[in-house]
């Protein structure tokens, strides 16, 4: 669309016909923008200019206080000097680790998984069909329920994860999964696994469909071994459609929430940032401290995502696919 | 408690124009009601306001909610900060009234009547500077169930403090345990990181002599040697005589494994008294109640005070109708419907007296020997902080139960933590 003002100089008398083009797509375009402008970018402005107020109970009596809910400094009546505010905030900082601890294992996790699986799909077998829809049920559960459901599976005295795991006599006694800091995490990665690999897989899938079978074949008569295929032939080619299936689930990941609320809503060990803004936000009706670490919750995606794009090379626009 | 007398003809042409409303109905209005839904509550709640509906022409429409009184509270924060007249009338957590209290009528002459008929200590927790925020429709507090059977088998007395009850959890555990059961438990409570937890350990810390965490004045009053010991010996139950789990549970995990019979004790409010004695329950008639235990000889036991309100929203378009409906549930007629279909603790002080309630839930009398002893949650003195002054004392217990860090510690921070929160004064 920037190639407007550049088109030719043929044409005195008005607009050309790629101006006209270029309007027609704005006009076009139009509702869709500002769509997206009333749903996406006026909210984030809206908790952008929340972050740099002190609204509490009633969130628009705020004062603008700049930074002061980022980067306080503070100093006792003692004479101490004490660094306050979401920068200075262990809680917020242990809420960072959860949740990237989280998204990094369990993005590698259901990468794998969903490649896996996906490659069972894609092979020819009787069933194919029922297989593919049965294995998106767990995706097709809302998250809410899958959490309830897998809370009563993971309960430590009539849990049935406890009765099989006993009865295979792989653990001595039953675990509370929930309640121990060192398996809460365990857990929450337990289902998040469960609920979305096949949601990987079915975009791993969609890439191996557009692997030419062709070249299969010429593998095959050259006698390459299938592993060799595999790394040399299949990950090269849907390489940009796992890239992107990548991004979609740390996107995804990074502000996890409905799960970790429901399974393990307040243990230390798996708050995540989207959890302990929720929390400033309602429970402590700290509008602007929670508009703070939603603020950085942001910033922290958009760097993530942005490292990932330029490190991995990723193609988000497709043009040197065409 | 201040009953002023302010604008008093204005209220009573108010109060008139209500008994006038009721009498003869001029104009047939819909009352929204919002409240959280456990058991057969949607079902009751049709039935209870039925004689209302009669008498005064208007409709109720019941709008239900989750249980959690954590989302409750979250959204109807949300709905009162914007200002809804969707919802007329609302039914509130006995901890809520200081942090909503801006948004809500005062009752305070509607209610001059009933009010004095109430426990006083409960209207006390509604009345927010001299503002009657909500009236009291039923009333809970906790109290120990023990298993009659097992403790006349190994011949342990109902125990009285808590080195007691822990010594005879062991004993009966033990036995059952021997005896082919390798999953009954000594004692369950409520250990999930929650509101829950709040209640539970305010117990122990309050009936160690340790506190009530910060004191009506507005002092904090955590850090102390007693709740040290309390928690510390609460410490002692994780893994000993209460599973791992019991970290996790909130009431109704709890009243699981006390329900299906793997449990001696349990500390639970007394909706589980009812539904133990269901049908379908393994400990049918072999339970009994008590209060809680002490630390030692000589303290008092504690019970932490629950209970839900009713408030008529500042912004509903039919505040008259919606105070009328509010004085009825609170009322002695509606508290009695809800204390024998619901085995609700009435707070109206005659009821406790009532023969039908006595034959319908022999239970309540005796609940209130419990209730003499119950100790609010510090939402008075913490006002607005409340929600963050309960999350860190929560997180401070769970800490300590969960084996991160000391008592003596965890306190120590707390204190540290609730000091810089109160700043120059709680508001």
């Amino acid at each position: 669309m920037t190639t407007a003002s550049t088109s030719g100089p043929a044409r005195a008398m008005g607009p050309s016909l790629q101006q006209q083009r270029a309007r027609a797509a704005f006009w076009f375009l139009a509702p869709m923008l500002f769509a997206l402008f009333l749903v996406a970018a006026w909210p984030l402005m809206r908790t952008i200019w929340f972050s740099f107020t002190d609204a509490t109970g009633n969130i628009y009596d705020g004062k603008f206080v700049w930074f002061q809910n980022y980067v306080r400094v503070q100093t006792l009546d003692s004479g101490k000097t004490m660094y306050r505010g979401v920068f200075f905030d262990p809680k917020w900082w242990n809420a960072v680790y959860n949740t990237v601890r989280f998204s990094v294992v369990s993005v590698i996790f259901e990468t794998v998984l969903g490649l896996v699986i996906a490659l069972v799909l894609n092979a020819e077998f009787k069933g194919r069909g029922i297989v593919r829809a049965a294995i998106l049920i767990p995706w097709a559960i809302p998250t809410i329920v899958s959490a309830k459901m897998w809370a009563w599976m993971l309960n430590d005295q009539y849990g049935i994860l406890n009765d099989i795991l006993l009865n295979l006599h792989l653990i001595s006694e039953k675990i509370a999964w929930t309640a121990r800091d060192d398996t809460a995490m365990i857990a929450v990665l337990i289902v998040d696994i469960w609920k979305t690999a096949p949601f990987m897989a079915l975009l791993c899938l969609a890439g191996l469909q557009m692997v030419p079978r062709d070249i299969y074949e010429a593998a095959r008569i050259d006698g390459v071994h299938p592993i060799k295929v595999f790394f040399k032939v299949t990950l090269p080619l849907i390489r940009p459609a796992v890239a992107v299936a990548v991004i979609f689930r740390m996107l995804d990941a990074l502000r996890i929430f409905d799960l970790v609320y429901v399974l393990t809503p307040n243990s230390t060990a798996t708050k995540t940032m989207s959890v302990i803004s929720r929390e400033n936000l309602i429970d402590f009706s700290k509008f602007g401290y929670g508009s703070a670490e939603s603020t950085t919750l942001f910033a922290i995606l958009a760097i993530f995502v942005s490292l990932y794009i330029w490190l991995g090379r990723v193609d988000l626009t497709g043009e040197t696919s065409r | 408690m201040s009953f002023g007398y302010r604008a008093k003809a204005m209220r009573a042409t108010a109060i008139a124009a209500v008994l006038a409303a009721v009498g003869a109905p001029v104009m047939a209005e819909e009352i929204t009601y919002v409240s959280g839904a456990v058991g057969k509550a949607v079902e009751n709640f049709a039935a209870l306001v039925k004689p209302w509906e009669e008498a005064t022409g208007n409709t109720v429409k019941m709008v239900p909610m989750p249980a959690s009184t954590t989302d409750q509270f979250a959204q109807y924060r949300l709905w009162l900060s914007a200002g809804t007249s969707d919802i007329d009338l609302y039914q509130t957590d006995v901890i809520w009234a200081p942090q909503l209290a801006d948004h809500f009528v005062d009752l305070t002459e509607a209610a001059k009547d009933l009010a004095p008929t109430h426990f006083p200590s409960i209207i006390e927790s509604q009345t927010v500077n001299g503002k009657l925020v909500a009236l009291p429709i039923f009333t809970d507090a906790p109290a120990l169930y023990y298993r009659k059977d097992l403790l006349d088998k190994y011949g342990v007395a109902v125990p009285k403090t808590w080195d007691e009850l822990t010594a005879a959890a062991k004993t009966v555990m033990d036995g059952e345990r021997a005896a082919g059961n390798p999953d009954f438990w000594g004692f369950v409570w409520q250990g999930n990181a929650y509101e829950g937890l709040t209640c539970d350990a305010l117990e122990w810390v309050k009936s160690f002599g340790g506190g009530q965490i910060v004191e009506p004045d507005g002092t904090i009053s955590i850090n102390n040697e007693k709740a040290v010991k309390a928690l510390e010996t609460a410490k002692g139950w994780v893994g000993t005589i209460s599973p791992e789990g019991v970290l996790s549970y909130q009431e109704e995990e709890s009243r699981g494994v006390w329900q299906a019979g793997n449990a001696a004790f349990m500390r639970n409010w007394p909706y589980a008294y009812g539904l133990g004695n269901g049908d379908d329950s393994k400990v049918k008639g072999l339970f009994g109640v008590t209060t809680l235990p002490v630390g030692a000889e000589g303290d008092t036991s504690a019970a932490t005070l629950g209970g839900w309100n009713v408030a008529v929203s500042k912004y509903s378009k039919h505040q008259e109708a919606a105070i009328s409906l509010a004085l009825y549930l609170a009322g002695p007629e509606a508290q009695k419907q809800r204390a024998i279909n619901e085995s609700n603790l009435p707070t109206i002080i005659s009821l406790y007296d009532d023969p039908d309630i006595a034959a319908a839930q022999p239970i309540i009398p005796q609940w209130k020997d419990v209730f003499l002893n119950a100790v609010p949650r510090p939402s008075a003195p913490t006002l607005s902080h409340y929600n963050e002054v309960s999350s860190l004392f929560w997180s401070a217990v769970h800490d300590t139960l969960s084996g991160n860090g000391s008592a003596a510690d965890n306190l120590a921070k707390l204190e540290a933590d609730l000091t810089d929160l109160k700043g120059d004064g709680w508001k």
